[in-house]
């Protein structure tokens, strides 16, 4: 069977949680059924059957379970938000059209992602000045303390959504670079008595610190795993000419914290970048020394910058009756928790679930996009939730999959970046909802509602088919030879 | 690269199953907590979408219903209470501002159809919408009117029950309030239910309880003559009768009749604390009354000390004071008027108590009954013929004694009056409680008043007669 075939029996699945799950829906309110929200779910399945016609046409060896897989949890999405309002769906499948237009014109202007290494530095530069574009007078917006969207006119959009891909690409392609570079010193370690004098060192200077500043458990963890990872890369005597780099990246994260104060977005980015640079140099000390870094200045931060340290405090006190009273206070955290535990083990059923209040208010802040997954609990419980992320798990063995079989180390960078870059949001905003991690408004990718996050994701889709392409294009060429 | 690939692949599922995880705790094992988080409005939005049963009084009429707003799934219930005032105190209020009280809070998980996990599955398999089931209560409204109108906008309460059922007719605590208030003035409201939650001075009507601890342990019967004179130390400290009236030596019946201080607490003293704290206990004093009725608007009556603590056998209480209804700095006797009715109830009972009850049965919307409460004696507290000989005594109080005002015509009426001085001697709560007819007792009633410049057989006692008129005729009704 070829792998469209494939692809498309794996549509079927699609069409049955569409079919079932706006029938669900429409049963439970018989008071404002009207055809018009009917025709959604054909509508959605016909772009669907488009979208695989014309990978077949254009990208015919690409990964068959990708886009089954995006189109499973958009329509899994698209289900949702109709359920909790009608209107917002009928914007989403609009937004789900143009993200389709969007997927097809990257995949037709994009013959070949290499051509991306040649646009690194302008790419960057551009991902830099959407991330930067919130905080700019005028068309900035503050949403809950947080600078994440824009308004350009009538639009309103996250730019964080497509600089998170520009980013990848730059990484990708500048760690293919300098990847082997950053690690060649591996050859000629410092000797052993130099090996000891350094860890006494660091050792020293862990106690020393600890001591000065009165650092608390959670800080001196840090601290050590940081002297260690330091350690680790020391003694390999690299060349610190490579790590500038590295600590601008770090420094920009850092920024950006400070910038847009959004420590999820920044967990995600950051996130990413260690991931590549773990594939790139394949140093665990690396990987190391930059997460402490990266928590380092978070804490310190969430002690600093009030929207963050109130962030923080509503995830760990989300029951405090002060922090609940408060304006963008623990409300929301709290009333997700409560809508979980609402949905049980089964769940409410799609479409039974309390979401307005009798004062005709919603329960629920953003139910429609940073809590979606409350309101999936709520309906479908820990079983259809656990389903969901299972849905992700799968999407991003793919995406892992199609970095396996790249062949070349930018293919494989790319593959790695975006689907680590896409797994981190799903656990940043699922994370944020079920009490992992703190609370920050990102976007469950393919099921929120949101045209940024809908477009940018089918973008970031039309690229792992790409890449997924050209690699099993290889592959099938190069057994065919051996044939 | 593959191996860290593969690495990192096996980093996203230990972060996603992390994820998974999280969400059991909140959907499965920590979800009790959630749901019965305070701040968690859930439960009674939710209660609010379902149209609450009936509260119904025993004749059948509509105490409290839902109305309904809206439509679809904006659809929501507000109640109303058609009665108003009249039963306020007994069926409390449900209000999704201000809480629920009284029956309403009972019986809310029946009025709002609670069913168990495998029920709630199985309707809604059936796609059934949840629905309240109807509460009767055994409340009359001709008593209730009755009791009502007796007190006259005087603070106190009227409790009368069946003796051979417990079921509790008339429960009215006056200041009432008119349920449907609740939610536009509720600090207006006097929420307090004197029936149940007050606790008064009894004056002599304890001597009722004294009286059958002294006929049932057998140290004791009616003809016993005992030392009336006046004053009498008690405890070492002089007690006189009321009056200061010198009975000399006198029977025990005659003591009842004219409520003889110093007769009573020689009794009690003969007693001792063991004994007469054992046949309170029988009573059910010490305890919340077993009402089906909210335990935070219940309190137990019993020997309590300057404190609020309920004292049991071994208080130290001055026990002569007690045995008539007073007490000392060490412990006085306090009271509920429900707990009153019970001990009239008991004896009219052959000294069997029955366990109170304000519902009569649970009707389910397809009219099934889904509980029928069935009497059920709570306690033996004497022998049938010392609860004959003490009935016999109390007969005499309504024929001869302090309480002849209670009489009716034709119906013989047993019962004990009691009056004790509040605020440093100021003013008096005025008691009276008894049971008719005597040879085969058909309701027990305890009528108390606050604050009251009259005694109990001139302030009660009428009250009382206008009540067990209502509920089993007689007189000229």
């Amino acid at each position: 069977m070829s792998a469209r075939t494939r692809e498309l029996l794996g549509l079927i699945p699609v069409s049955l949680l569409v079919t079932a799950g706006f029938a669900a829906v429409l049963l439970t309110r018989t008071e404002d059924v009207s055809d018009a929200t009917a025709t959604y779910g054909l509508f959605f399945l016909g772009c669907c059957v488009f979208a695989h016609l014309f990978i077949r046409s254009r990208l015919p060896d690409a990964d068959p379970y990708l886009f089954p897989l995006a189109a499973l949890l958009a329509a899994f999405g698209l289900v949702m938000i109709y359920r909790i309002d009608a209107e917002l769906a009928r914007e989403q499948a609009q937004w789900f059209v143009i993200g389709l237009a969007c997927f097809c014109a990257t995949i037709v202007f994009l013959r070949d992602h290499h051509a991306l290494e040649r646009y690194r530095y302008t790419i960057a530069a551009a991902g830099l000045a959407l991330l930067v574009m919130p905080r700019l007078p005028g068309i900035g917006a503050q949403v809950n303390g947080a600078f994440l969207a824009v308004q350009l006119g009538p639009i309103k959009f996250q730019p964080a959504e497509f600089a998170k891909i520009a980013i990848i690409i730059f990484l990708a392609s500048y760690l293919r670079d300098t990847g082997d570079m950053l690690v060649r010193a591996r050859l000629r370690p410092l000797p052993p008595q130099r090996q000891l004098l350094l860890i006494g060192a660091a050792a020293l200077g862990v106690l020393v610190l600890v001591r000065l500043l009165g650092l608390g458990t959670a800080a001196t963890v840090l601290l050590a795993i940081f002297a260690i990872s330091l350690v680790s890369i020391l003694r390999e005597r690299p060349s610190l000419k490579h790590f500038g780099p590295l600590l601008l990246i770090w420094g920009m994260a850092m920024l950006m914290l400070l910038f847009i104060r959004d420590l999820g977005s920044s967990l995600m980015f950051f996130g990413g970048f260690l991931a590549l640079l773990y594939v790139a140099t394949d140093r665990l000390s690396l990987v190391g020394a930059g997460a402490t870094m990266f928590l380092g200045g978070a804490m310190f931060f969430a002690n600093s910058v009030s929207h963050v340290q109130s962030r923080v405090d509503t995830w760990l006190h989300p029951f405090d009756p002060d922090l609940l009273e408060k304006v963008g206070g623990s409300y929301q955290i709290a009333q997700s928790l409560f809508a979980q535990a609402d949905g049980g083990l089964f769940g409410r059923g799609f479409g039974q679930a309390l979401l307005d209040l009798p004062g005709g208010t919603k329960i629920l802040p953003a139910a429609h996009t940073d809590l979606i997954y409350a309101v999936i609990t709520n309906e479908l419980g820990l079983f259809g939730a656990a389903g969901l992320i299972l849905g992700y798990l799968l999407f991003v063995a793919r995406g892992f999959k199609t970095a396996l079989v790249a062949a070349d180390g930018f293919s494989k960078l790319l593959a790695v970046g975006l689907t680590s870059v896409l797994a981190l949001q799903v656990f940043v905003i699922v994370g944020g909802v079920t009490k992992v991690i703190p609370l920050t408004g990102v976007t469950l990718p393919f099921v929120s509602y949101g045209g940024s996050s809908i477009v940018a994701n089918m973008v970031l889709l039309a690229l792992l088919l790409i890449v997924s392409d050209h690699a099993r294009e290889d592959r099938g060429a190069l057994q065919g030879g051996l044939v | 690269m593959n191996r860290q690939i593969v690495q990192l692949f096996g980093l996203c599922t230990l972060l996603f199953a992390a994820l998974v995880a999280f969400t059991s705790w909140w959907t499965v094992l920590g979800a009790k907590d959630l749901e019965t988080n305070a701040n968690n409005r859930r439960p009674l939005i939710e209660e609010q979408r379902i149209p609450r049963g009936l509260i119904l009084a025993r004749d059948g009429s509509v105490l409290a219903r839902s109305v309904g707003r809206g439509s679809g799934s904006r659809r929501t219930f507000t109640r109303t209470y058609p009665a108003g005032p009249l039963f306020s105190h007994a069926i409390g209020y449900n209000f999704i501002s201000k809480g629920r009280a009284g029956l309403e809070r009972s019986r809310n998980d029946q009025l709002v159809g609670k069913e168990s996990e495998f029920g709630s599955i199985f309707s809604q398999l059936q796609s059934k919408d949840r629905e309240g089931q109807d509460v009767t209560t055994t409340l009359d409204p001709r008593g209730q009117r009755a009791a009502l109108a007796a007190l006259g906008g005087r603070k106190g309460s009227i409790v009368a029950m069946e003796p051979q059922t417990g079921r509790v007719r008339v429960m009215v605590s006056v200041p009432e309030y008119n349920p449907n208030d609740v939610p536009t003035r509720f600090k207006e409201l006097s929420l307090l239910n004197r029936a149940t939650q007050s606790q008064y001075p009894p004056g002599s009507t304890f001597k009722v309880v004294t009286a059958a601890a002294a006929l049932d342990s057998g140290k004791f019967n009616p003809q016993s003559i005992v030392d009336g004179s006046s004053p009498r130390p008690v405890s070492g400290v002089p007690l006189a009768n009321s009056g200061g009236q010198d009975f000399g030596p006198i029977s025990l019946t005659d003591a009842l009749t004219n409520s003889v201080n110093t007769v009573w607490a020689q009794v009690g003293e003969r007693l001792g604390r063991g004994t007469l704290v054992n046949y309170m206990q029988r009573f059910g004093f010490n305890q919340d009354p077993p009402l089906d009725y909210p335990d935070s608007q219940m309190s137990a009556s019993g020997v309590r000390d300057e404190r609020g603590r309920v004292l049991d056998g071994d208080g130290g209480f001055d026990v002569g004071r007690v045995a008539i209804g007073q007490g000392g700095s060490e412990g006085a006797i306090l009271v509920s008027p429900l707990q009153m009715a019970m001990v009239a109830a008991a004896v009219g009972n052959g000294g069997k108590l029955m366990r109170p009850a304000l519902t009569e049965k649970v009707v389910g919307k397809d009219g099934r009954v889904k509980e029928r409460v069935e009497p059920e004696e709570q306690s033996t507290v004497m022998s049938e013929k010392a609860a004959g000989m003490l009935a016999e005594m109390m007969g005499n109080v309504v024929r001869e004694g302090t309480g002849t005002a209670a009489a009716l015509s034709g119906i013989d009426v047993a019962g004990k009056t009691g009056t004790a001085e509040v605020d440093n001697a100021t003013a008096n709560q005025a008691w009276f409680i008894g049971f008719a007819p005597i040879d085969r007792p058909r309701m027990a009633v305890a009528v108390t008043i606050e604050r009251t410049q009259g005694q109990g057989g001139t302030e009660a006692a009428p009250l009382a007669k206008r009540v067990l008129e209502a509920l089993i005729g007689g007189g000229g009704g």
